[in-house]
């Protein structure tokens, strides 16, 4: 048990109807997560993992069991409470990204301020402090059409950092980058983690993703069959993060 | 604020598809008031010719006398009582008396009905002043319908056959002084009008009338003894009725056009809500409520309202403007129809019409925005990130 736990996971069960019967994607998973986490749920194709992390993202919620999260128990949520959690303390990146096409690479960023509806200026600044930290002040007037997929990601990192959240989840990040992108990718991440003590949680089975964790998780078949930290990760083995960026 | 910034922004995204439904949906707005406002158009110069043509303030009408069927002719007559005998605004009526008679144009025989009205009478539109005319022949008006189905020209001579008061037949050569242009059909089509002392004397009716068409000022008709007044309400409503199965009509054409607007609107919604599901997944992860989004593409359908408003005010008030002011040429044959209707039409807009209209069709678009972003309420957020429809 960490000192500092965010997240909670006890006997959590997840099962889908399927056909006539149902299938079990999760069956008994006890995790916690602590402040700072930089973990990844490891494993093949069909064994849990983006379940998990959507239960975790209150995007679904667990069929028995329970996932607490920030104090907060997923499976009692309502639809609108479980939209104030991820707007107000969670953050989401995608494989796909998932950005507005109409929007601009600044109003991309901008969108879950405006959910919280903060000022102008005090909007402004922390978009352009989390563009900075990526690296993308120079895309800022730019539409995601004209953005490489290693661009569109950092925008999409820029848009889950900017409200600071506690909880950062990330589903097969790095699924559509080349490994250069990718390398770029996980250290904005690693910087930032190391900068704000923002929990990061990782769906991947992607070794390059899985070489910068500090704690894997793998499952297989919705249990987890392993749980260990990672003494060297690559970051601390030589590729350290820099640290360029202000705050967001 | 949200909602207004993303939708206009989708909306300039979807460039050719919005201004497809935008252009289709102004024209639905400019044809709904260029129609209704012509059917409006209409009515007004019906109503208006009418009045002024053959009914002015209303009419006495001797109690036998019946529109509808010329044999109550023969009965329905009557002296003209000495209160309205008065040449003054509140006192001017026109009497007509009413004949039956035979005419003879060409060798042909064709039934007519007479009717006497005093040349001098200032009630009706009708050129009675033409009347006065000084000929051996009886002068006579005949309206251009009545011209053309006796194959009569200004100027012809024709004989005409009536039978008086005390059933004795007679007959005498008429010249045709006038032929006037009316859309009032009921004052022309077998009508020969023809001065009213003349007519009196020709029937032995001296100083009797069959209806008397009170004046315009004459709003509260006095009553008369021995005759019944009709006002104009009562004059016009097969005119009313008339109207109404216009409209009637009118409204099949406007719920069709809106119908056609809304199904691409309609369209427009469901395709967007499949295209976008990414995107409404997306939206949910960062926190937006279910309800938030559904709103957001209600808002979004409805703002091609708002666009085709604006467009259709920028090609339509110019349009329906000059028109307005210029009438629209209607066809000859549109005359069958049996409602009085001039050679052009001129349209009437009404504030209420454009207002009323710019309102049911943005309420209607709005409504049919909101039923297909309801189904974003059953989205699973899981499924909408992963491009699936649960």
């Amino acid at each position: 048990m960490h000192a500092t736990s965010i997240i909670s996971i006890r006997g959590l069960v997840k099962s889908f109807p399927i056909g006539g019967g149902r299938f079990t994607a999760l069956n008994g998973i006890d995790l916690t997560f602590g402040k700072g986490d930089f973990a990844g749920l490891v494993g093949p194709s069909g064994s849990g993992k983006t379940t998990l992390l959507n239960i975790i993202g209150s995007l679904d919620s667990p069929t028995n069991g329970s996932a607490v999260v920030l104090g907060q128990s997923i499976g009692s949520l309502s639809h609108r409470q479980a939209a104030r959690l991820r707007n107000e303390h969670l953050g989401f990146i995608f494989q796909t990204y998932n950005l507005l096409p109409v929007y601009t690479v600044f109003e991309n960023v901008e969108f879950p301020l405006l959910l919280l509806k903060m000022p102008a200026a005090q909007r402004s600044k922390a978009v352009m402090d989390a563009l900075d930290a990526v690296g993308l002040t120079d895309k800022a007037r730019s539409r995601p059409a004209q953005l490489s997929g290693g661009e569109s990601q950092r925008v999409a990192i820029a848009r889950a950092m900017v409200k600071s959240p506690e909880i950062v989840l990330a589903d097969e990040p790095t699924a559509n980058l080349d490994a250069k992108n990718s390398h770029h990718i996980l250290q904005t991440m690693v910087k930032l983690n190391t900068a704000f003590k923002t929990t990061f949680i990782f769906a991947s089975h992607d070794e390059k993703v899985i070489g910068y964790l500090r704690r894997r998780i793998t499952l297989n078949d919705g249990k987890v069959v392993g749980d260990e930290p990672v003494e060297h990760p690559r970051h601390m083995a030589g590729i350290a993060p820099t640290t360029t960026g202000g705050a967001p | 604020m949200i909602a207004p910034r993303l939708a206009t922004r989708n909306l300039a995204g979807a460039g050719l598809r919005t201004w497809l439904n935008v252009i289709v949906l102004s024209m639905v707005y400019v044809v709904i008031i260029w129609q209704q406002g012509l059917l409006e158009g209409w009515n007004r110069q019906a109503l208006r010719d009418m009045i002024a043509w053959e009914i002015g303030g209303g009419q006495y009408r001797h109690p036998q006398y019946d529109p509808y069927d010329v044999f109550t002719l023969e009965s329905s007559h009557a002296p003209v009582p000495a209160a309205l005998a008065g040449n003054s605004p509140e006192q001017a009526a026109a009497p007509i008396l009413l004949a039956g008679a035979t005419i003879y144009p060409q060798g042909r025989m064709q039934s007519v009905i007479l009717r006497g009205i005093a040349p001098d009478q200032t009630v009706l539109s009708l050129p009675t002043s033409d009347l006065q005319a000084d000929i051996p022949e009886i002068p006579v008006l005949i309206g251009t319908r009545m011209a053309e189905s006796a194959g009569l020209r200004w100027g012809d001579e024709v004989a005409i056959r009536w039978r008086d008061a005390n059933g004795a037949f007679d007959a005498a050569e008429a010249r045709v002084v006038r032929i006037f242009k009316s859309s009032v059909s009921t004052v022309d089509q077998g009508l020969i009008w023809l001065p009213l002392e003349r007519l009196q004397t020709m029937l032995g009716m001296p100083g009797e009338a069959t209806i008397i068409v009170a004046g315009e000022a004459s709003k509260e008709a006095d009553p008369l003894p021995g005759w019944l007044f009709r006002d104009q309400a009562y004059l016009t409503r097969d005119l009313a009725d008339m109207i109404r199965m216009k409209e009637a009509g009118g409204y099949i054409l406007y719920v069709l056009l809106l119908s056609l607007a809304l199904l691409a609107i309609f369209d427009t919604q469901v395709l967007a809500i499949f295209r976008r599901r990414r995107e409404i997944g997306m939206l949910m992860a960062l926190g937006m409520t279910r309800g938030a989004v559904i709103r957001l593409f209600t808002f979004e359908g409805a703002l091609h309202g708002v666009l085709a408003a604006i467009v259709a005010a920028l090609y339509g008030i110019p349009l329906l403007s000059l028109q307005a002011v210029r009438g629209i040429a209607v066809p000859a044959a549109v005359d069958s129809f049996g409602l009085a209707i001039a050679e052009r039409v001129f349209p009437v807009y009404s504030a209420g019409l454009v207002a009323g209209t710019t309102l049911i069709v943005l309420l209607a678009v709005t409504i049919v925005s909101f039923l297909p972003a309801r189904r974003i309420a059953k989205l699973n957020p899981t499924d909408a990130i992963r491009g699936k429809l649960s």
